[in-house]
């Protein structure tokens, strides 16, 4: 198992080399740089304060030398510096930014997990049948609903006409003046429209997910002897069928890690969420190199490590895996 | 420490304030035959509405402020934050037209426009108890003008040959040439506390930046990253302080959720789109608890020609494409009529801007003729005027994420094929927009605005030296006399001269058509009722925002102390 896991761990390297380059190049050879947002179409800004500019932030290299810095740089733990007129290092923004994402996208994710596998179960056990497809067609008006459109009219109804939960943001203006239930509770219901919005998109896919996962595993052989056992068919469903439709699951759970610190953009725009997804499209809009690439390889870490971990799991879910 | 306690009442809701409303109105009638009649100040009859200190203001803000350091900031937000703590020597006053006095009390103008003395208020402290002095302004001066400082705006300032710190409170500046403009730059960008700053690379000091000390009508509370920045009223500031107490940004990136955040209370201002003002704001419940306001924002929208390309070099020509734009139809449908057709790259209602100047009327038949003189013909009737078998054909590009500018292009476009023009619309991201189209002078014509200073001087954009890749008139516009008239007027304190040149500027501008100016939009703040003391100028509702106060009576957010 160790040696298994270090392999994959050298792996990792060169792809992430190649990640990083990849990105590197990507966002510097698109047209723009950090400095336009202060000197384009502004006459007060004179032509040598770009210059200036570019030589302060080191852009006057070439590429190639930029790279070879910006990575020397990072190998010891240092993303440099924001190229906003808000110069503070990357590390802070990101972790301004990221807690937020993680703790929503946690929490969405358990949700659709809490409500996807009983979906999903049920309309396996109860394949065609009405409340089937009742689901079906509940699970997909979620997800074919823009999150924006949905989002504002549950704003509407929740925060506007019944009242019962604030519209938008994380705690309320006074949060800091809360004793400490009024804050977990000021929380909470700050929580309830972001989260289970963010959930109801994804449930559709998750649940389809379980469903067919099941009904391919009902048709195996194994779960055939367990009923043939005599088993009751909630034990054959629970613990043979339901364990085994469970694997592809977790390679979803898996692929999904890196999705919980990319933040949506739209979503957090309008619940105005101080998230990753903001802070990453800001950051490209105003070419701000050094953010960009901090954003790219924290996402690209955690997806390597996201995949290792599906595999990991895997590993232990089915030991045939293991031995290879 | 005090903490800002938020009353437990609900936001009133549309049907219980109609109640209430209705309510007051039934009293009203029945005891109408003793009252004075003909007041309609409903429930609030009897409230004292004098001024008093406290309360909160909840304001919306789209994008997040970046920097609190005025000369290292860009953004707007930054910038409205800044002037909060940061107070001006001079500004302009509520007409955008005269310069008064804020931390400087005055200041003379030598004869010949060179020199200029300022004499600074003597009981100004920083807010950290610290005397404000000539001494921090020659600090700024000189860290606006050190080549290493990272500042958009040092060009104003490098203008400035001589800087010299006379005493304490008096200051003066020689300029090589007379320069008018000068006067109006001493504004903010050069107030900073020396015995906080010096020694200190102020491109980093990003503890400052983001905590900064200053001396105006505000001090920054806490700012969270991306979601508020609160600011307290500085008690000692030396204009008297500000009676609402707070001021609270939330940064709320939509402009449907601000809305949305308005109407339950979570939001005491606002600016509105047209679509809001127009068609969401004005039931009863939404008028009894938010004033609007409207008034001509300071900047204009625009359609640019590329005077290097040979379908624009006839001024003919470009008559022609303003006289087949209906400018008012834009205004309509873009604006929802919330705003006022633009025909000079002044605000309309302003002292610099030439009255008296017809503009080009909507007009398709001489937009025909115009182009008929210029050898414009449809020779081969598809539609489309040609002349030596190429026919009138160019692109209209816009920059992404600017709807207004999309649907502009969209009206100008229908409106020319009708004289026989066809033009497509393109729409690119801002910064390959910027890099491989208006600076390679790679593009026909552009929808664009302006934002307008309050100083009429607009040399960079039109002068025919300001022409090279990065400056800004991309245009290529040159005229002799726009020249003499942009230099002389630059070089004259004398209100009077100046307008005179900046009128001929004008009437050179709208007979050769550069651009076709298309119109100026009007902010639209909303404003919660309970804030008495706004008084609409042209400057908007801002500039006296000091002067705001919530009576005792209405007063929401109470402070008290708290742990």
């Amino acid at each position: 198992m160790i040696a298994y896991l270090s392999r994959r761990l050298l792996g990792l390297v060169p792809l992430l080399l190649g990640i990083t380059l990849i990105s590197f190049m990507v966002i510097h050879v698109a047209p723009g740089s950090p400095m336009d947002l202060l000197t384009d179409m502004n006459p007060d800004a004179s032509p040598e304060l770009r210059d200036r500019l570019a030589e302060h932030w080191g852009l006057d290299e070439p590429l190639p030398v930029q790279y070879a810095m910006w990575l020397k740089r990072v190998v010891v733990g240092d993303f440099g510096n924001s190229l906003s007129r808000d110069p503070r290092p990357v590390i802070d923004k990101v972790a301004e930014a990221l807690p937020v994402t993680l703790v929503l996208n946690l929490m969405s994710l358990c949700l659709v997990m809490a409500a996807a596998i009983p979906i999903g179960v049920y309309s396996a056990t109860h394949p065609y049948s009405r409340s089937d497809r009742v689901a079906t067609v509940f699970v997909f008006l979620g997800f074919a609903m823009p999150t924006f459109w949905l989002a504002l009219l549950c704003m509407m109804l929740f925060g506007v006409e019944l009242a019962w939960l604030p519209v938008s943001g994380l705690q309320s203006l006074d949060y800091d003046s809360l004793g400490p239930w009024d804050k977990v509770l000021d929380r909470a219901r700050h929580l309830v429209l972001p989260v289970s919005i963010a959930a109801i998109t994804s449930l559709a896919g998750m649940s389809r997910y379980m469903r067919s996962s099941m009904l391919e595993v009902f048709r195996q052989d194994y779960v055939t002897t367990a009923r043939a056992k005599g088993l009751s068919e909630r034990v054959v469903v629970y613990r043979h069928a339901l364990r085994n439709a469970m694997l592809p699951v977790i390679t979803l759970l898996g692929l999904s890690v890196p999705g919980l610190i990319g933040g949506s953009v739209i979503f957090e725009t309008i619940f105005a969420i101080p998230g990753m997804g903001r802070l990453f499209y800001n950051s490209v809009m105003g070419r701000d190199y050094t953010v960009v690439m901090g954003v790219l390889v924290i996402g690209a870490v955690l997806t390597l490590l996201g995949n290792l971990l599906a595999d990991v799991s895997y590993a232990i879910a089915d030991p045939r895996l293991r031995r290879r | 420490m005090l903490r800002l306690q938020i009353n437990k009442t609900r936001p009133v809701s549309g049907h219980k304030m109609q109640g209430l409303v209705l309510a007051v109105a039934l009293l009203a009638l029945a005891g109408c035959k003793s009252g004075p009649g003909g007041n309609d100040a409903g429930p609030a009859a009897d409230i004292d509405l004098s001024p008093a200190t406290g309360d909160a203001l909840l304001e919306g803000s789209i994008g997040d402020a970046s920097n609190l350091i005025p000369m290292l900031a860009g953004d707007s937000s930054s910038h409205s934050v800044a002037s909060l703590v940061f107070d001006p020597l001079l500004t302009y006053d509520r007409n955008q037209d005269q310069l008064e006095p804020r931390l400087a009390s005055s200041w003379d103008v030598s004869e010949d426009g060179l020199e200029i003395t300022f004499h600074l208020r003597e009981d100004v402290r920083w807010q950290d108890g610290e005397p404000f002095t000539a001494r921090d302004i020659e600090y700024g001066f000189k860290t606006i003008t050190d080549p290493t400082t990272l500042t958009a705006y040092a060009e104003d300032y490098r203008q400035v040959s001589l800087f010299e710190v006379i005493d304490d409170f008096t200051f003066k500046v020689t300029y090589d040439k007379p320069f008018a403009p000068a006067l109006a730059s001493w504004n903010n960008l050069v107030v900073l506390p020396r015995h906080l700053l010096e020694g200190r690379d102020i491109n980093s000091a990003t503890d400052f930046a983001r905590h900064p000390v200053g001396l105006g009508r505000y001090t920054l509370e806490s700012w969270t990253a991306g979601t508020t920045i609160s600011l307290r009223a500085n008690h000692d500031y030396y204009r008297g302080r500000a009676y609402v107490e707070r001021v609270v940004y939330r940064i709320i990136p939509d402009q449907q959720t601000q809305f949305l955040e308005l109407k339950t209370g979570g939001l005491d201002m606002m600016g509105l789109t047209p679509l809001q003002y127009s068609r969401q704001t004005s039931s009863d419940a939404f008028k009894n608890n938010f004033a609007r306001y409207k008034y001509l924002a300071n900047s204009y929208t625009y359609l640019g020609y590329n005077l290097r390309n040979d379908l624009f070099k006839d001024q003919r020509v470009r008559r022609a494409l303003t006289h087949a734009i209906n400018k008012q139809e834009i205004v309509d449908a873009v604006l929802l009529g919330l705003g006022a057709p633009a025909r000079v790259p002044y605000k309309p209602g302003t002292f610099w801007h030439n009255d008296s100047i017809e503009d080009l009327a909507f007009d398709p038949a001489r937009s025909r003729q115009l182009l008929a003189e210029a050898g414009w013909s449809d020779s081969d009737d598809n539609g489309v005027l040609d002349r030596e078998g190429k026919e009138f054909e160019f692109k209209i590009l816009t920059n992404q994420g600017n709807d207004l500018r999309l649907k502009t292009a969209t009206i100008i476009q229908r409106r020319f094929k009708e004289i026989g023009v066809k033009a497509d619309v393109r729409v690119i991201e801002w910064s390959a927009f910027i890099n491989d189209f208006v600076d390679k002078r790679a593009f026909d014509a552009v929808v664009l605005g302006w934002s307008l200073g309050l100083d009429p001087d607009q040399y960079d954009i039109w002068h025919s030296s300001k022409t090279s890749e990065k400056e800004f008139n991309f245009v290529s516009f040159a005229d002799q006399e726009v020249d003499d008239l942009l230099d002389s007027a630059r070089r004259s304190f004398d209100r009077q001269e100046r307008k005179k040149a900046y009128d001929r500027f004008q009437e050179i501008l709208v007979e050769q058509q550069p651009y076709t100016f298309l119109y100026v939009a009007e902010s639209l703040p909303a404003v919660h009722r309970r804030f008495h003391g706004i008084e609409p100028a042209p400057a908007g509702i801002a500039y006296n925002f000091e002067r705001w106060y919530v009576p005792a009576a209405l007063q929401k957010h109470s402070l008290s102390p708290g742990g």
